[in-house]
């Protein structure tokens, strides 16, 4: 792997201290100019392209491929089917742990959805694989799909989320209802939605010698590469993978699925270099995709507006082979003070693939769900939203009773509001027109995420030349990885960030644990920042043990490290340089490891969140139904901001995919036949530029001591929360028409005129 | 992909010779015909490139007024061109309202003309559809059909007519330019495209090897300068097709409509001319009241295909609207977000 030429430094770094500075990324200049190598930019010499061939029918078998036709290809080489392939270590149905997920290695005729990988002919060129999948015409003995939210009987599953409770309760839910001065009862609807990463899920695999070379991206080096060994029987030593950069995952990339084992097992059977890459209709299947629910929410309040009961039931759908099941109940947790919350959830079985995290799993969609519906209950209490959440503002976790770690959501509701201009709305519908007579709508929403955290290690080195090293098997998805992790680094090791060969975003460095949760900067960030604590107490030791050293006799605790020196606590004056204490010393460099994971104490004692406000305006045309977000302010506490130029830029595509989440984003399901209908981006519409107003983040101060020690909670998924709500309640004020099916659509507002 | 043959005529006779063989088409920037291919919806043997062919590329103006478009005047060129886009605002705008800029860049006046519909079933092989392979059936008759045709489809075919471009090229009585095996003739725009009926995969009255090569805007098409809009409601505010629209262009003299013109896009397989409206609003006072008159009679056949009937409702709307923005008078300047509703809200503007 060539080291990565990142930029680093620019003028305006403040020295010593790099945590908190707006870099901005050091693999910009790659990525702009084309040089930043992602997994389908590799070509290995001798190398092939294998094409998947997918299923047009949700449920049922295969019963005939054309493989005769498809080897007459002109450039096909070979045709890997159920009948023709290598044999895996392990049956790729057994679920070794949690987080593997079942997937299709062409280990049986079934068809269980649509786009499921079938066969994959491999070829001389990417022309020729693709006719050849073609050529193969597929015959099916079709079976009736289960399509959609009602397809059969619902079932209660073990576990919600990542082992998540499927039922939760505290207070008696109906009491609280049946004693409530008002109540509501509403009904929504999330649809199935698909990651869309901009880069396609990829693989390029070939064997070096007895050793496995992939370039593939990834969430999860090590757990990819756990996956790899025992499905495929290699050491783990043996397995190389390199995931420098992702073209976006948001989930999808995090756990293995199906396509990048079917490139390895290509390569195998041909014994040449492989590259696959995933067409974008293909990666509608195999790849995982947020599930669609139906979300039933009942609330009651006292007479002055205090919520009595919040009950909150989720009916989502898993595939027929596999079990993940979307936990949006669980959103109404943490936020809302009501004294009894119950939170459920039930599911049907479809044939899909199986539904995966996408960015804010179950947080999205629960949260759509219960800010609508806080807004429906102030309105029927006769309050301002924001007031009528102050009034239940949550000052310790209601399903807990556990106190926050922190939660400087009070700040963001004032700071958001005051930059929004909420004072100014009217209580109530359809009262507000701009000057060209169109419907003005002001809505907000709250956010939540948990401040999550994973395993992770990591290795620091000092080198003789002073300078320093930090090594973590890190994943740069676009959020920033390389820029916001080397400036922890460089902070940790006591030097300037261009000082510091960070290196990351290969499996064999230390396990940075998966990018995924929102942990990742808090994760990686936390044995980077132990790995830097123990290298630089090991040159301490070398320094204060050694009567030549000026720093002789100040102890472990008595030494900082500061501009690629240590200097003593008490006195700044006395020091020495890393370059010197190395020298005298006589050793090329010291080494230290670190890890960063979850402190169950904390956890025990604190609920630990992430909050926000968003606030949006939307413009409606009163007799056309067409929307347009006009404004958004969101205002954040995620604890510590590494690097506020990344956080802003999270905090925006989170609002964006809120937005996308309220009025755009839909995988349309023939009921019939269980297929996706728009699996492209022509038709899967996400906002274009013209679809995101002017986006207004706000970061509100707000120091953690719990969550871990660099008191750091991520914002990679907070921002989609609180916004869906914020835009569909925006469209509710506008409009006085409240939909409860997303995304909103035009015919929905053609109600009035 | 097929393996398929690539030909670049010298002359406009040897393309449409070329282009006559079975199994030819032609191909222009591409950008629905490549797509078509990748995804095996168009399986040609051959195709005929026009791209290079001579004198295809000019937009003139005749002695006898008429405006002359080449047939591989890039969209963009064409909606970007001052003269036409002050003497013809209608079709500046409705350019400008599709697809995108990149897109709009490659684009060509015969190949916007010629895009086949964007049915979903039609772009999926593994559905029926008669268009596609005729006599197969049609998924989308029960399928998800929201989209689908409100105006003269038939029980073989559903589907819409995606240009947005042909909707007031319609209203202005276009006229295209053909060369064909038997020479050069032409014919209204209006009687290009052919309904479905019973043949859906016939989907204009072009012979194999006839090529468009320029359309052509009669004299009094200019006309209607100062009163003529497009006005398009799609599901996001750029880059998406019409959920409905309208061409709107009146001439307003002395406070009466002399004359109307009116029609409407993603309502059919057609650009759809509502003369019927038109005449109901010649010699009236331009009031809201004769345009709701002429929204009833533009969508008095109208009947739902599917979960499509709110499109009859809201193309109603859509006449009005644009009734009224064309009397109000064609706007000085194209509006940053050409033919949305939402032109004037504030915020980021990018069409
Ligand atoms: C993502 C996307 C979004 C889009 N959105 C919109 C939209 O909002 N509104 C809209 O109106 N359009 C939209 N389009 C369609 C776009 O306008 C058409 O793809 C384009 O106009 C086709 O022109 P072309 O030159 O690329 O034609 P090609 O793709 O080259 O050809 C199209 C067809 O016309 C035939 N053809 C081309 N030129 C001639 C000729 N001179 N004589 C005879 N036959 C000919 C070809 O054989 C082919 O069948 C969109 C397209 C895409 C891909
Ligand atoms: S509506 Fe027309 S284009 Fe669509 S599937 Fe039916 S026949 Fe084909």
């Amino acid at each position: 792997m060539p080291e990565l030429n990142l930029t680093s430094a620019p003028a305006h770094l403040r020295h010593g201290s790099n945590i908190g500075q707006p870099l901005t990324r050091r693999d910009g200049f790659l990525k702009v100019t084309g040089q930043a190598t992602y997994a389908a930019d590799n070509h290995p010499p001798g190398m092939l392209f294998a094409v998947i061939a997918v299923s047009s029918i949700a449920h049922g078998r295969v019963t005939f491929l054309d493989v005769a036709a498809a080897k007459r290809h002109p450039g096909v080489v070979d045709v890997m089917t159920p009948e023709h392939k290598p044999q895996l270590a392990i049956d790729p149905e057994i679920k070794t742990n949690p987080f593997v997920f079942r997937m299709e290695a062409l280990h049986s005729n079934e068809v269980r959805y649509a786009n499921q990988p079938i066969a994959v002919v491999i070829a001389e060129t990417l022309e020729a694989a693709t006719e050849g999948a073609a050529l193969l015409a597929p015959r099916y003995e079709t079976l009736p799909p289960l399509v959609g939210l009602d397809a059969g009987e619902s079932f209660v599953p073990p576990v919600v989320g990542v082992g998540n409770p499927t039922e939760n309760h505290r207070g008696d839910v109906e009491a609280g209802l049946a004693a409530a001065e008002k109540q509501i009862d509403a009904t929504y609807e999330t649809p199935p939605q698909y990651h869309n990463a901009m880069e396609p899920h990829a693989i390029v695999v070939q064997w070096d010698g007895d050793s496995l070379s992939v370039d593939m991206p990834t969430q999860g080096l090590k757990l990819s590469l756990a996956r790899i060994a025992e499905l495929f029987g290699i050491a783990h030593d043996k397995i190389h993978i390199r995931s420098p950069f992702l073209g976006g995952g948001f989930g999808s990339k995090g756990l293995m699925g199906g396509p990048p084992v079917l490139g390895i097992m290509a390569t195998k059977l041909v014994g040449r270099p492989i590259k696959l890459v995933l067409r974008r209709e293909q990666m509608y299947g195999p790849v995982g995709h947020r599930a669609p629910t139906r979300q039933r929410l009942r609330l009651g309040t006292d007479g002055e507006g205090r919520l009595t009961a919040l009950d909150h039931h989720a009916r989502t759908v898993s595939s027929t082979f596999d079990d993940f099941y979307e936990p949006a109940a669980d959103a109404s947790h943490t936020l809302y003070a009501a004294p009894a919350i119950r939170t459920s959830h039930d599911a049907v079985r479809v044939n899909t693939g199986t539904p995966l995290f996408m960015r804010a799993p179950g947080e999205a969609t629960g949260s759509i769900a219960l800010e609508s519906a806080i807004d429906e209950m102030a309105w029927a209490c006769g309050m301002d939203p924001l007031a009528f959440r102050l009034k239940n503002y949550a000052e310790v976790e209601p399903i807990t009773g556990k106190p926050f770690s922190s939660k400087a959501l009070r700040a963001c509701y004032e700071q958001g509001a005051a930059r929004f201009g909420w004072a100014k709305r009217s209580l109530q519908p359809r009262q507000m027109r701009d000057d060209d007579g169109l419907l003005v709508g002001w809505g907000m929403g709250t956010a939540t995420f948990p401040a999550l955290m994973f395993q992770a290690e990591a290795r620091a080195a000092i080198r003789r030349d002073g300078s320093g090293v930090m090594e973590i098997g890190a994943h740069d998805m676009g959020q920033g990885a390389w820029t916001a992790l080397a400036q922890i680094a460089a902070d940790e090791l006591g030097l300037d960030i261009d000082r510091v060969a960070f290196k990351a975003g290969t499996s064999d460095l230390p396990d940075a644990g998966i990018a995924g949760g929102s942990a990742h900067t808090a994760t990686a960030g936390a044995a980077i920042h132990s790995a830097g604590a123990a290298v630089i107490a090991k040159l301490a030791e070398l320094a204060t043990g050694d009567e030549r050293s000026p720093l002789f006799g100040a102890g472990n605790a008595g030494v900082i490290a500061r501009g690629g020196r240590l200097v003593r606590r008490d006195d700044e004056s006395r020091g020495e340089s890393y370059a010197e204490i190395l020298a005298r010393a006589g050793v090329a460099e010291v080494e230290a490891r670190g890890t960063g994971a979850p402190n169950p104490a904390a956890m025990e004692e604190y609920a630990m969140h992430a909050h926000g406000a968003v606030f949006a305006e939307v413009k409606v045309d009163p007799e056309l139904g067409q929307v347009r977000v006009s404004r958004m302010v969101g205002a954040f506490a995620a604890g510590r901001i590494v690097n506020p130029r990344m956080v802003q830029s999270q905090l925006f595509g989170g609002m964006i995919w809120g937005l996308s989440f309220a009025l755009h984003e839909e995988a349309i399901t023939d009921r019939r036949t269980g297929r996706i209908m728009n699996a492209n981006l022509g038709e899967y519409h996400v906002p274009v530029n013209a679809d995101v107003p002017p986006l207004d983040v706000i970061t509100v101060e707000e120091h953690d001591p719990h969550v871990n020690a660099l008191g750091i909670k991520g914002v990679g998924e907070i921002g989609i929360t609180g916004s869906a709500g914020a835009v569909a309640n925006a469209v509710w004020h506008a409009t006085g028409v409240r939909v409860r099916k997303f995304p909103i659509k035009i015919e929905e507002l053609l109600t009035q005129s | 992909m097929k393996p398929f043959d690539y030909v670049r005529p010298a002359t406009v006779t040897e393309a449409v010779a070329a282009a006559a063989q079975p199994g030819a088409v032609y191909l222009a920037a591409g950008t629905n015909l490549l797509d078509l291919m990748k995804g095996n919806i168009s399986r040609p043997d051959r195709l005929v490139d026009v791209t290079h062919l001579d004198g295809l590329d000019a937009i003139e103006t005749l002695a006898d007024g008429s405006l002359r478009i080449g047939a591989l005047v890039s969209n963009a060129d064409l909606a970007h061109d001052p003269a036409f886009a002050t003497t013809y605002p209608a079709v500046a705008e409705a350019l400008l309202s599709g697809a995108s800029a990149q897109l709009r860049n490659a684009a060509t006046v015969g190949g916007n003309l010629l895009q086949r519909t964007r049915c979903a079933y039609f772009y999926d092989t593994a559905s029926r559809c008669n268009k596609r392979e005729a006599g197969s059936g049609c998924d989308a008759r029960d399928g998800e059909n929201r989209g689908h045709a409100v105006l003269g489809w038939s029980e073989s075919c559903i589907a819409t007519n995606p240009s947005d471009f042909c909707v007031p090229l319609v209203a202005l009585d276009a006229v295209v330019e053909i060369e064909g095996k038997g020479g050069r003739r032409e014919i209204a725009l209006d009687a290009l495209h052919r309904l479905p009926g019973n043949t859906p995969e016939r989907e204009s009255v072009l012979e194999p090897g006839d090529l468009i090569v320029a359309v052509r805007l009669p004299p009094t098409a200019r006309g209607f300068a100062a009163h003529a809009r497009y006005l398009k409601v799609r599901e996001r505010t750029s880059y998406a097709f019409a959920v409905v629209s309208a061409a709107a262009a009146l001439r307003i003299e002395n406070g009466k409509i002399a004359e109307a013109r009116l029609a409407l896009g993603g309502v059919a397989a057609k650009p759809w001319r509502a003369r019927a409206a038109e005449d109901v609003l010649t010699g009236v006072a331009p009031t809201t009241d004769a345009f709701q008159e002429a929204a009833w009679r533009a969508l008095a056949d109208a009947k739902p295909s599917g979960d499509n009937a709110f499109k009859i409702e809201l193309a109603r709307r859509i006449v009005v609207r644009a009734l009224r923005l064309a009397a109000a008078g064609t706007p000085a300047r194209l509006p940053a977000l050409p033919a949305s509703p939402l032109a004037s809200t504030s915020g980021a503007f990018h069409a």
